[in-house]
């Protein structure tokens, strides 16, 4: 069992996200950075859509009550286990009787705790993320409090390979990392003004020529007004030719549609089903876990992609990952020998 | 069937119906939704109907192709979309709507019935006679975008939205009336409440409503108001 003694700025329970139920205006909720979340669930010997803690800026402080083994990824929020710091992106064993708990955010702004078996929660309408303002899933549809207690669910025979590796490391410490990481290409931090590859929106050529070139042009800034529903960006205005009314229909995670006031919103994971505004871009799939690490100040650059090429990016990806499943499972089959 | 594709993202397209809101083209994506519901595409995640579009989510990895997922995604729905029709007289579902008009469950009945210069009750009467679709779920968990309302009894939004607008409260915004299914911030003109729950998240489906249904809303006292919450909430 984890308890929680601090619960941070904002730590949620998510998983990959709820789907199937946006035709009734459920929104799809999950991970903002769903990279960090399926390598952090991998490292545990999780299925990658097992739920794990997304920890906000701030992170939380929790006690073990058994020996868990855990992974910490994306956001460096300087987490330590009774006072020594812990490594991003590796398998962890930590100790019954340990205390986690995160400092100053170094980088990024999430980070992804996985513990093997992930956490024994009832689904709701087949997933356990959060949905905070409907009241439901995760941990009884809320952010975590202080005395909130997890129970941990089964860990898979992998994790308990893992364990056993991890244990014969111990000697007498509070906790055990693994020596070996995942590949830069995942764990890289971010530039300090990272590049997004944007696909032109539904409603692009209904802006000035002058917006449509400043989208990719000029750099745009993460506004204070920023949550899981959406980034407020600001930057040059962007503009729309002529006054035109659309009919609300759906909207993706990453679509980035302009109120009449011209300041872009980047809609994310608690986005609404449905939208009315006009859309100029389309962030690619594999660029928004850089959004999802931006916190408010920070700023980033679009660049132009063209819709063919960010099909082959998805699917590139998903086979790296694929790939990195494998790495894993190999690495723990040779050191348990 | 006549419709478009276009891609909303590098996992989604759209398939467009038409350009305006007409009952004609509500049933069109009333009709392209039940063929998603019956489908056996293993690579369709989910789908959102729109006023006159419908989105498809979908996984590329599971899509089986030499070429672009999207392609092959255009070309297996293309081959079903074009040989759907609407049938005539498929009869929408009616569900009814219990609202308890005025006072504290609607705290802006008089505001919009002076506006047009009308008395309360005969704002009641207009706004319970009047013939409603769902035209789409969105917004919210089971939130429905109505069409359909009397503009004798239209009124703007407020200019300060309030902070909590309690679920079930029953709201006008222009030309259009909704009901607000849970506790959100919102600038409509509230002019009652329902007892129904229209967010039912341990139900079969989480929505009451869908999209095509027709909507009668019918006026009930306070007291009746109450049966009908202890028996929703039993």
């Amino acid at each position: 069992m984890i308890k929680i003694t601090k619960p941070g700025l904002l730590t949620s329970v998510q998983d990959l996200g709820r789907y199937g139920y946006q035709k009734y205006g459920v929104i799809a909720s999950g991970v903002m950075d769903a990279t960090a979340h399926r390598i952090a669930n991998l490292l545990v010997g999780n299925d990658e859509n097992e739920a794990t803690l997304e920890l906000t800026l701030l992170g939380p402080d929790m006690e073990f009550t058994e020996d868990t083994l855990i992974s910490i990824c994306g956001g460096n929020l300087s987490p330590s286990v009774d006072g020594k710091p812990v490594k991003l992106w590796r398998s962890v064993l930590v100790k019954a009787g340990s205390k986690l708990k995160f400092g100053g955010c170094k980088t990024g702004c999430r980070a992804y705790l996985a513990v093997a078996g992930g956490f024994d929660l009832p689904e709701v309408m087949d997933s356990k993320s959060t949905y905070i303002r409907a009241g439901i899933g995760g941990f009884n549809g809320k952010p975590l409090q202080a005395d909130d207690e997890l129970t941990l669910g089964e860990p898979s025979d992998f994790a308990t390979q893992i364990t056993k590796v991890l244990s014969a490391e111990l000697d007498g410490q509070k906790f055990a990392e693994m020596q070996w990481t995942i590949a830069s290409e995942f764990t890289a931090t971010p530039a300090s003004k990272p590049k997004v590859r944007v696909m032109k929106g539904r409603q692009y050529d209904w802006f000035t020529q002058d917006s449509q070139m400043k989208l990719f042009t000029e750099s745009f800034e993460v506004t204070s007004q920023s949550d899981r529903m959406g980034y407020r960006m600001k930057g040059p205005e962007l503009l729309l030719e002529k006054e035109q009314e659309m009919l609300s229909e759906a909207v993706n995670s990453g679509t980035i549609q302009v109120p009449s006031e011209g300041n872009p919103i980047v809609l994310l994971a608690d986005r609404q089903t449905t939208g009315g505004y006009p859309k100029i871009g389309q962030i690619a799939t594999v660029d928004l876990p850089i959004m999802a690490q931006l916190k408010p100040g920070d700023k980033v650059q679009f660049t132009e992609v063209s819709h063919e090429v960010a099909q082959q990016l998805y699917l590139d990806r998903e086979k790296q990952i694929h790939q990195l499943k494998q790495g894993i499972s190999l690495k723990i089959k040779q050191e348990s020998k | 069937m006549e419709f478009k594709l276009q891609p909303l993202g590098d996992n989604s397209v759209i398939i467009e119906l038409g350009e305006d809101i007409s009952r004609n083209i509500q049933q069109k994506v009333n009709k392209v939704s039940s063929f998603l519901d019956e489908q056996s595409f293993d690579w369709v995640i989910e789908y959102v109907p729109g006023f006159t579009t419908v989105a498809v989510f979908y996984d590329p990895m599971k899509i089986k192709t030499d070429t672009l997922p999207y392609e092959q995604v255009c070309e297996e729905l293309s081959s079903y979309l074009e040989k759907l029709d609407v049938e005539e007289g498929a009869e929408p579902r009616v569900v009814e709507i219990p609202v308890c008009y005025g006072g504290e469950f609607g705290p802006d009945l008089e505001e919009v019935a002076e506006r047009n210069e009308l008395t309360s009750e005969e704002v009641i009467d207009i706004h319970s006679n009047g013939e409603y679709i769902v035209y789409m779920i969105g917004f919210a968990p089971g939130f429905p975008y109505i069409g359909g309302m009397d503009e004798r009894i239209s009124a703007p939004r407020r200019k300060n939205p309030r902070l909590k607008i309690p679920a079930g409260s029953v709201g006008i915004a222009g030309k259009q009336t909704g009901v607000y299914p849970i506790e959100t911030p919102g600038g409509w003109q509230l002019i009652g409440k329902t007892p129904r729950k229209l967010f039912l998240p341990e139900g079969e489906t989480p929505s009451l409503l869908q999209a095509g249904d027709q909507i009668k809303f019918v006026p009930i006292t306070e007291e009746e108001f109450q049966k009908w919450e202890e028996n929703e909430n039993d």
